[in-house]
């Protein structure tokens, strides 16, 4: 994942704040969105006008609800009516919370120079882990606070074990983790059907309709409370758990970008020759890498089933979660910086926001936002090229180059006074 | 025994073939990730094409021209396809895994979203079964129904479809041409070491993008073959991680044509198990005897996977992955 930025600010260059690399990061982000955008609304466009059973103003509401879909209001009289929709926004930020946490765990792989495509049987390993330990101490009447943690905390850590196989695999046997992580996903796919088969107690029998769907945690009273949610988009799915999401977020960020360790992991991403010259060990950085990424992606599983309004369909061996791999693109579109990928979570679900309300009140159906999505990830792979594009400074006029000569001697000079300084230091610390 | 050997050869075709997608790519030096995204559009193009024909008025006797126009368009199709990721990771030196990665998730939303708008439904079926319009029997052969005389001859041309051998076929030709050939040599010198290739006066561009579109020919028409076989002629936006599990025996098969072929019939087999293991019997005794072992059927299903992850752990430290894939070409480079 190293890339060259043929227009990098050098650290003495005093530039506009569009030239930085946040604000660059940011309008390429911004690009791939409206490209993606528009993608989207020219299919329903072209669409509209192949097919005969769409007409002309079906084709203008699915154009509308592509871009605005969260904040329709549904139809009223045959037209489509907008404005805030508290069950849409709060719809919005409860899948927004799974899939910022599967965004962290795909970004923090990236960082360190490892692309996680496990996440879907991290995801799967962590819905396993809490489902059936939330099911058993609700039942056994453990407190409900004590139950959530140890619920949450069991699917957690049985996600990290899961990322710790990928990370040993590449470390120790130099196997490329793409391969692994596939392999790990189907695996997870047909444990957790292997345990949920062999387990009759965790099968919601009780419900007529139900089959092959796990009791959900409601029934033991084991849930996130709302923390909020209930009074700012009453009839909602959305719970406290989004703050816990946003709480994990700011978390990795000082992380990655304050300590140490975070610093080590960025290394080992951006040179591993070099990250060992300088005494980092990478094998043992990328198995925590892998198995913090693994957490992330279980504690999207966790809290998205901890909600207790949703249901798990146990019988997945053939597939796997689509959130999973929804944080590939929400980790690119965020150029995995941590905040970021609030932000970018929140696109996602919006989108997927939108394509239901396609569905529901167009001719249209869901998938147009899944074509959004791709064609958004596929744009961000030139991100580069965006950057560069962006980053054309006028290196040769006149006024740039002498206050940009000018900045070089103040840099020049401040380096210098400070080295002065530390020798000083030394020499005093010395005569002590 | 021969619903066995048939079986396998039904599953570890469209692996084998797909594999070589693989090598195609790679020996030129692109990492194609996007092998599962390709073999979905195939598969939905060739069932398209299908019923297009179909609606034309063909019928079941000219079944055999039907899935061979369809293959190829599959494969076509499949050529189209992979040049989004060409363009991306040749032209515009973009990440070739996010490359990859976008095609995958393009192919099944885009085919999900046109299969909702045409069937209104998650699957597109052709009209009939697959088996009594695509098979070839004895029938074909000697006029009778019912099979050969001869055990050889059942296994291999009763029940059978032909686009199997058609995928041998091409898997051999592209095998011969990647290593017999002036161009396949300097195809593969791209992979190597593209800017000693291109002193030499090779185009390096021009190769990674034969590579690439060769790997979409393969993928798209793999992609159809899984589903005019595996899943009865139907596309439903997934070929079941295929395309991965291809990846896994291309690296398993150290990129070359003939241990991808072992691998993939090794494969094919251990996945023909975990689908068929409740109703096989072997020697024709009326036992089951994997049913009666008692073991989850999902143990049968994740026994690939593993088998891969441990096999993969052995093969590492030999394995010759090509030396300059997934680095974008840079003329300036040095």
């Amino acid at each position: 994942m190293i890339k060259k930025d043929k227009n990098a600010i050098a650290p003495w260059e005093k530039t506009k704040w569009y030239y930085t690399d946040t604000a660059k990061s940011i309008f390429s982000a911004l690009i791939s969105i409206v490209i993606g955008l528009f993608v989207g609304a020219i299919i329903v466009i072209i669409v509209g006008l192949m097919s005969p059973t769409i007409g002309t103003k079906d084709m203008w509401d699915g154009f509308k609800l592509v871009l605005f879909g969260v904040f329709s209001t549904g139809r009223v009289g045959g037209t489509l009516t907008f404005g805030f929709n508290p069950v849409n926004i709060g719809n919005m930020l409860f899948r927004a919370m799974p899939l910022i946490l599967t965004g962290l765990s795909v970004a923090v792989a990236f960082k360190t120079g490892l692309f996680n495509i496990g996440a879907p049987g991290q995801f799967l390993m962590g819905t396993m882990g809490t489902l059936s330990v939330g099911l058993w101490l609700g039942w056994a009447g453990c407190p409900k606070g004590l139950a959530w943690l140890a619920a949450f905390v069991v699917g957690v850590l049985l996600g990290a074990l899961w990322g710790c196989i990928p990370g040993a695999f590449k470390a120790y046997l130099n196997i490329n983790e793409v391969i692994t992580c596939i392999m790990t996903n189907w695996i997870a796919a047909s444990l957790v059907t292997w345990w949920f088969d062999s387990h009759n107690e965790f099968k919601n029998s009780a419900e007529g309709g139900k089959v092959a769907y796990i009791i959900p945690l409601k029934n033991v009273g084991v849930t996130t409370p709302k923390l909020g949610f209930g009074v700012l988009c009453p009839g909602s799915q959305a719970n406290g758990g989004f703050w816990i999401a946003i709480i994990i977020a700011v978390g990795m960020w000082i992380i990655m970008s304050k300590t140490t360790f975070g610093y080590e992991l960025k290394a080992c991403g951006a040179n591993k020759a070099a990250a060992k010259y300088a005494g980092i060990n990478g094998k043992r950085n990328q198995i925590l890498s892998m198995a913090i990424a693994g957490a992330l992606a279980a504690s999207g599983a966790s809290l998205y089933y901890l909600s207790g309004n949703t249901e798990f369909y146990w019988s997945t061996y053939m597939s796997l979660p689509a959130v999973g791999f929804n944080g590939i693109p929400v980790a690119l579109l965020a150029s995995n910086n941590p905040i970021g990928v609030i932000f970018a979570g929140i696109f996602m679900s919006m989108l997927n926001i939108s394509g239901l309300q396609l569905k529901n009140l167009t001719m249209y159906n869901e998938y147009i936002s899944d074509v959004i999505i791709a064609v958004i990830v596929y744009l961000s792979a030139f991100s580069l090229f965006f950057r560069q594009f962006l980053g054309k400074r006028k290196k040769n006029d006149k006024e740039i180059k002498n206050a940009n000569a000018e900045a070089f001697e103040e840099y020049v000079e401040e380096k210098a006074a400070a080295a002065g300084n530390a020798e000083k230091e030394i020499a005093e610390g010395g005569n002590e | 025994m021969v619903f066995l050997i048939q079986q396998t050869m039904l599953y570890a075709v469209p692996l084998m073939i797909v594999a070589l997608a693989g090598v195609c790519a790679e020996r030129s030096g692109i990492i194609n990730l996007g092998l599962e995204g390709i073999m979905i559009f195939g598969a939905f193009m060739g069932v398209i094409f299908i019923r297009i024909m179909q609606a034309a008025g063909w019928t079941q006797d000219k079944g055999q021209q039907m899935v061979i126009i369809a293959l190829l368009g599959a494969g076509l199709c499949g050529v189209v396809f992979s040049l989004l990721l060409a363009f991306s990771a040749i032209n515009l030196k973009a990440d070739q895994t996010i490359g990859g990665t976008a095609l995958n998730m393009l192919a099944p939303a885009i085919v999900l979203f046109f299969i909702v708008l045409i069937a209104h439904q998650n699957s597109l079926k052709i009209n009939g079964a697959a088996g009594s319009w695509f098979m070839i029997t004895s029938k074909n052969f000697t006029g009778q129904p019912g099979g050969f005389e001869s055990p050889i001859m059942n296994v291999f041309f009763n029940n059978v479809y032909l686009t199997t051998y058609l995928c041998v076929f091409f898997f051999i030709v592209v095998s011969i041409f990647l290593y017999k050939t002036k161009i396949g040599l300097r195809l593969r010198s791209c992979g190597e070491n593209p800017q000693a290739a291109a002193s030499l006066g090779i185009n390096v561009y021009k190769m990674r993008y034969l590579g690439v579109m060769l790997s979409g020919f393969l993928a798209g028409m793999g992609g159809f073959q899984f589903s005019l076989t595996i899943s009865n002629c139907t596309s439903s936006g997934q070929v079941a991680g295929y395309g991965f599990l291809a990846l896994a025996v291309m690296i398993f098969g150290n990129w070359t044509p003939i241990n991808i072929a072992v691998c993939s019939i090794l494969f094919g087999l251990f996945k023909c198990i975990a689908a068929v293991y409740a109703t096989l019997d072997l020697n024709g005794d009326g036992v089951y005897l994997l049913n009666d072992l008692g073991i989850s059927p999902y143990a049968y299903r994740l026994m690939p996977y593993v088998i891969t992850l441990i096999v993969l752990a052995f093969t590492s430290k030999s394995s010759r992955v090509p030396k300059a894939e997934g680095i974008p070409y840079d003329k300036g480079q040095r």
